[in-house]
């Protein structure tokens, strides 16, 4: 397989348009059909045009394209166990944080921004903190401002669901194609343990009638985005003893009404952020159980496993945040739009998708060639575009991928704080990442020392960047093959 | 009689400001502010204060 040497990463890096397009039409094949054979088998081609460039839809258009959320409506209906309404931390990664909230002007700025500088930017989204129909004013004009400006950026939004069927016609009319509910519960008795209360017809409930009501207004709006082609995932906190069993339930409910993905995600529950749950000791799941749960889920509604539980001011590629780089202050009060750099990436990304495409479906025909049973766990270092292009020192999270005789799946990640970054404590950090890479055979990545590589050895985990730059799924189909051969050569040069 | 807001507690989400009946509230120098003059405590209109039932953060939306 000749693979096109168009390295994304140093597309992504170059400060002009020009270079970009140049880049693009360096290829031999005509872009009109490029992209199609991406597709994944069991996805129509309607559904595929809807995904094909959002990250938190598709788990292969992550590799490629980013997002942006802006915190444009904080204003919130409901409380939930799992959330602190205090949301201001530049050093935390996790849903409803931010550094600053936006007016709907803002907002149109750093979008302006962000698409003159990442060209990978496909989506815009309104994630929180608060919820985007309850404060639903902010969110259309956000959106209404943007749509003007850059009429081909996604618009989507997530919310809890309680306003929801209030502004579907809305969503439709303004061509918002992707929702996103969080639905943690199909039954009161549940939900009650989740949400201490909520707003709704001008007066706040509590326990059983208020789970009741989210969870009538939640499959009522799942329904109606359904009936009018609007896609929809479901987002779900796994909260050990509270409702993870029920998930399984929840997962046939959605999957009835029409939803598109359901991501489980694990509660996140650490005492400091100040949440109800945290304070109350309530554990999240590990990696292990989260996978554990999801393989258990395997055969009802599609799953998601590459949410990587952004902020709601994240920018970038899903699992590479810049959101610091367009905080406000960065940001100049006068600003035009040039789509200049993100059309041309989109060229370039439609000429090596089928190619990547390719790689991925022979290797996969590879793996399931080899027959033996079991599988092996893979931990991949990559900054996107699909290959094992980010050194072992680097990596803030390592991609997680299954090789087994059923082919090759992305089935999650694993954060971590870069080996390279520890300064005096690196000992330390290489702990850490031990500890994070619990249960995984391999680590691939673009280069390793012989120090970190030695150190993960007599951890039981081999790492190596004899793979370096190859495409993923093209380097797990080889080490699977090496694996379960005799030629271990690759392994120990 | 009129509520007030905690400034010091309040993460300024701006719900109470559009579920207020009597646009008695608005954001002033930094923070959310009640006019005394214009809050009705919501009687007549609510059964409840509407910024007390909206506001996330317990006792910061408070009789004055």
């Amino acid at each position: 397989m000749s693979a096109p040497i168009t390295w994304l990463e140093s597309l992504t890096n170059t400060t002009s348009s020009g270079q970009l397009l140049t880049a693009a039409k360096s290829g031999d094949c005509a872009s009109s059909s490029c992209g199609s054979s991406s597709r994944p088998t069991d996805m129509d081609s309607a559904t595929w045009e809807k995904v094909k460039d959002h990250p938190c839809f598709s788990e292969e258009a992550h590799h490629y394209f980013a997002r942006m959320h802006v915190a444009v409506a904080p204003a919130c209906n409901i409380q939930c166990n799992y959330c602190n309404r205090k949301y201001d931390c530049a050093n935390e990664s996790r849903p409803g944080v931010v550094s600053e909230k936006l007016t709907p002007d803002q907002a149109l700025r750093k979008v302006i921004a962000v698409a003159n500088e990442v060209p990978q930017l496909s989506v815009l989204g309104i994630a929180g903190p608060g919820d985007a129909c309850y404060d639903w004013k902010k969110t259309r004009a956000t959106f209404e401002r943007v749509a003007s400006e850059i009429p081909d950026i996604k618009l989507c939004i997530s919310t809890n669901g309680l306003a929801l069927p209030e502004h579907v016609d809305e969503l439709a009319e303004m061509n918002i194609s992707h929702v996103t509910i969080t639905i943690n519960m199909v039954d009161p008795a549940v939900g009650e343990k989740i949400y201490p209360w909520i707003f709704y017809g001008h007066r706040r409930y509590t326990g059983i009638a208020a789970a009741k009501i989210l969870h009538e207004q939640q499959m009522l709006g799942l329904e109606m985005l359904s009936e009018r082609g609007i896609l929809t995932k479901v987002n779900s906190v796994m909260i050990p003893g509270v409702n993870d069993q029920h998930l399984i339930e929840v997962n046939k409910w959605v999957k009835e009404r029409g939803a598109f993905l359901h991501n489980v995600m694990p509660l996140i529950s650490e005492p400091a952020h100040g949440t109800w749950f945290g304070l109350a000791g309530q554990r999240g799941p590990n990696a292990l159980e989260l996978k554990a749960f999801q393989d258990r889920l395997e055969g009802g509604a599609k799953l998601m496993r590459h949410c990587r539980q952004c902020r709601a001011d994240a920018v970038g590629l899903l699992g590479a945040d810049r959101g610091q780089e367009f905080t406000l202050d960065q940001i100049p009060l006068e600003l035009d739009y040039d789509g200049g750099k993100r059309h041309a990436y989109r060229e370039v990304v439609a000429r090596i998708r089928d190619d990547h495409s390719a790689a991925k479906k022979e290797a996969i025909a590879t793996v399931a060639s080899v027959n033996i049973p079991g599988s092996l766990q893979v931990a991949v270092a990559t900054k996107g575009g699909g290959r094992i292009n980010e050194h072992f020192g680097h990596a803030k999270e390592f991609q997680v991928y299954e090789a087994s005789q059923t082919g090759i799946k992305f089935v999650g990640h694993r954060k971590v704080e870069p080996y390279c970054h520890g300064g005096w404590g690196e000992d330390a950090t290489l702990g850490d990442i031990i500890a994070a890479l619990e249960g995984i055979d391999f680590v691939l990545c673009a280069r390793i020392g012989d120090c970190p590589k030695k150190q993960l050895l007599e951890a039981g985990i081999q790492a190596t960047d004899a793979f370096g730059y190859d495409y993923i799924e093209a380097a797990i189909s080889a080490l699977y093959a090496t694996k379960h051969g005799s030629d271990r050569s690759q392994l120990t040069a | 009689m009129a509520y007030k807001i905690i400034a010091s507690q309040c993460t300024q989400c701006g719900a109470c400001e559009f579920e207020c009946p009597s646009s008695a509230i608005e954001y002033k120098g930094e923070k959310y502010v009640i006019d005394p003059d214009k809050c009705t405590e919501c009687k007549g209109a609510f059964e409840l204060q509407q910024c007390a039932s909206v506001c996330p953060v317990p006792k910061t939306c408070v009789p004055a």
